[in-house]
């Protein structure tokens, strides 16, 4: 059993359920013991740094300090999340660099008697303790169903592998580590050259059309390689192309259905878990086509047939829809 | 040329904008040392929505045009991808300096638009009052004030996340809310001090 720190993130048992839940289910076989942070707080996402970087700074380092005190054994500290993750790792890169921001910052903690030694903890995602801890040799040992036929497009939005203060990844825009991680659990990887391209993070709260083009150049770019779904590390990159691709497709008239699924999910079919445990069927894009392709049945939940327009977008044929199709995004369409 | 009277206009009181701007960001922002080379705009996804390029916006930073940088939308554009971080030649740390625009330009009230720091405000007040981020909560209440219009077609998105569970109603509140608080109010202090 290997132990480590554990700061899950706020959409974890609320938007990215599936992700949260698909955690737990392949970190059993896996033998990794998360240790949840205690009583810990949001990051701030991006929204805090843009108002006050001293205190988006003391926001997340109570999280540091912690997670500090909470040290069992393991200085690993692991954030699913791709901007927890890069939160968590600048302040403790920047703690480190810059003593003033370090005083200052435990100067803050101490008014409420915490404090945060810059460099104590080791800030890391957890795909890369997945192809670094546990290996591919140990996940292929544990691929019951693997995921022959099925067509994926490696995701890895932006934060992981940039700015990469801990120097983890090989390559910064071109990582190829998580089309090995599908392959291993017996996937067909496309080529996905937008693997480490932005979804667009808060664009469709704060400026829908920058958001909708940067989501709709995702699903594209999948679906013209043949991709059966997009496969993400981040809850942001999955709520955008997921919850926006209707809106999306409404602003363009385009009629994308690009599923977009977490990889644990991913693993854990692999590994033989039932979907629901996995958060299938929570997804507004369907992925019930992507599980039928490798013989897996969709969970049949009431909700997803009282969803309404979001279930019933997926039925087979979408000429059903009010909106006219462009030739293009036919042949986009699979 | 009334364009240059107005940046010669502008300069006067803010020949050291450009100091101002990195001291506030963390580390060492390497902002000076920019060569507008362009590779940063280059690498920007969403440029094309962007009233200056980034590195534009750096020359007018260096320039001392405090006034139409902070009321450019560049800042509030910036997707935080860090494309151009790692391929600035300069190495200079782009989106810190982007962060450090949009809270000038937020706390100053200069901002050329008022959704993206209403959103950020909206957010990180609810950090204050329960200490984790509560999603339904800021959405509903940004898109009330922002984009109305938008509601009706998001009703489909909206009743298919609660009925798949992937809403919370009531906001986890945190254990150590008043000593989160006690933090940030100290934080803030030691930020006004500086």
């Amino acid at each position: 059993m290997s132990r480590f720190l554990y700061y899950p993130g706020c959409s974890m048992d609320s938007s990215a359920r599936a992700y949260g839940d698909s955690i737990e289910e392949v970190c059993r076989p896996l033998e990794i013991d998360l240790q949840e942070i205690d009583d810990w707080n949001c990051c701030g996402a991006s929204e805090y740094m843009a108002l006050s970087q001293t205190r988006a700074f003391a926001l997340i380092s109570r999280n540091l300090a912690l997670a500090e005190r909470q040290k069992n054994g393991t200085d690993t500290l692991i954030a699913p999340c791709s901007l927890c993750y890069l939160n968590l790792a600048k302040t403790d890169h920047y703690m480190q660099e810059d003593p003033r921001l370090s005083k200052k910052l435990n100067m803050a903690l101490d008014a409420d008697g915490l404090s945060y030694t810059p460099g104590a903890l080791a800030v890391r995602h957890l795909l890369d303790i997945v192809l670094d801890e546990v290996g591919l040799e140990k996940v292929r040992s544990h691929v019951v169903k693997p995921l022959t036929g099925l067509r994926l497009a490696p995701y890895l939005g932006c934060l992981v592998t940039r700015p990469d203060y801990g120097h983890r990844w090989r390559s910064r825009e071109h990582p190829k580590e998580l089309d090995h991680l599908l392959a291993a659990l017996g996937a067909e990887v496309v080529d996905f050259p937008l693997r480490t391209e932005c979804c667009g993070g808060h664009m469709t709260q704060i400026s829908p059309g920058t958001g909708f083009e940067l989501i709709r150049r995702l699903v594209d770019a999948a679906a013209r390689q043949g991709a059966d779904a997009l496969v993400t590390l981040c809850p942001m990159c999955q709520m955008n192309v997921d919850a926006y691709q209707a809106e999306m497709n409404r602003h363009y008239k385009s009629s994308y259905h690009m599923p977009i699924l977490f990889f644990t999910q991913l693993m854990g079919i692999a590994f033989g878990s039932p979907p629901d445990m996995l958060g299938f069927g929570t997804e507004l894009v369907s992925a019930s086509g992507v599980l039928a392709k490798i013989g897996v049945k969709q969970p049949e939940t009431p909700e997803a047939e009282a969803a309404g327009a979001a279930a019933r977008k997926h039925r087979p044929k979408q000429t059903g829809l009010p909106m006219p199709v462009m030739p293009a995004d036919e042949e986009g369409q699979r | 040329m009334t364009a240059t009277q107005t940046i010669s206009g502008t300069t006067r009181g803010h020949r050291n904008f450009m100091a101002e701007v990195a001291s506030l960001t963390a580390g060492d922002s390497r902002l000076e040392m920019c060569i507008q080379c362009g590779t940063c705009g280059g690498s920007c996804p969403s440029a094309a929505d962007m009233d200056h390029t980034p590195r534009m916006l750096f020359a007018m930073v260096r320039a001392g045009m405090k006034e139409q940088v902070l009321r450019s939308n560049t800042p509030f554009m910036c997707v935080s991808c860090y494309f151009c971080a790692v391929r600035c030649p300069q190495e200079i740390h782009i989106p810190d300096v982007m962060y450090v625009l949009k809270a000038m330009a937020t706390n100053e009230g200069r901002v050329p638009d008022r959704t993206a720091p209403d959103f950020s405000r909206t957010f990180v007040n609810n950090i204050h009052r329960y200490g984790r981020s509560f999603e339904v909560g800021l959405v509903l209440r940004h898109y009330l004030r922002h984009y109305l219009t938008r509601l009706p077609g998001m009703a489909p998105m909206g009743i298919g996340m609660v009925t798949k569970g992937r809403i919370g109603f009531r906001p986890h509140q945190i254990k150590g809310r008043d000593g989160l608080r006690k933090i940030l109010v100290r934080a803030a202090e030691l930020e006004a001090e500086a």
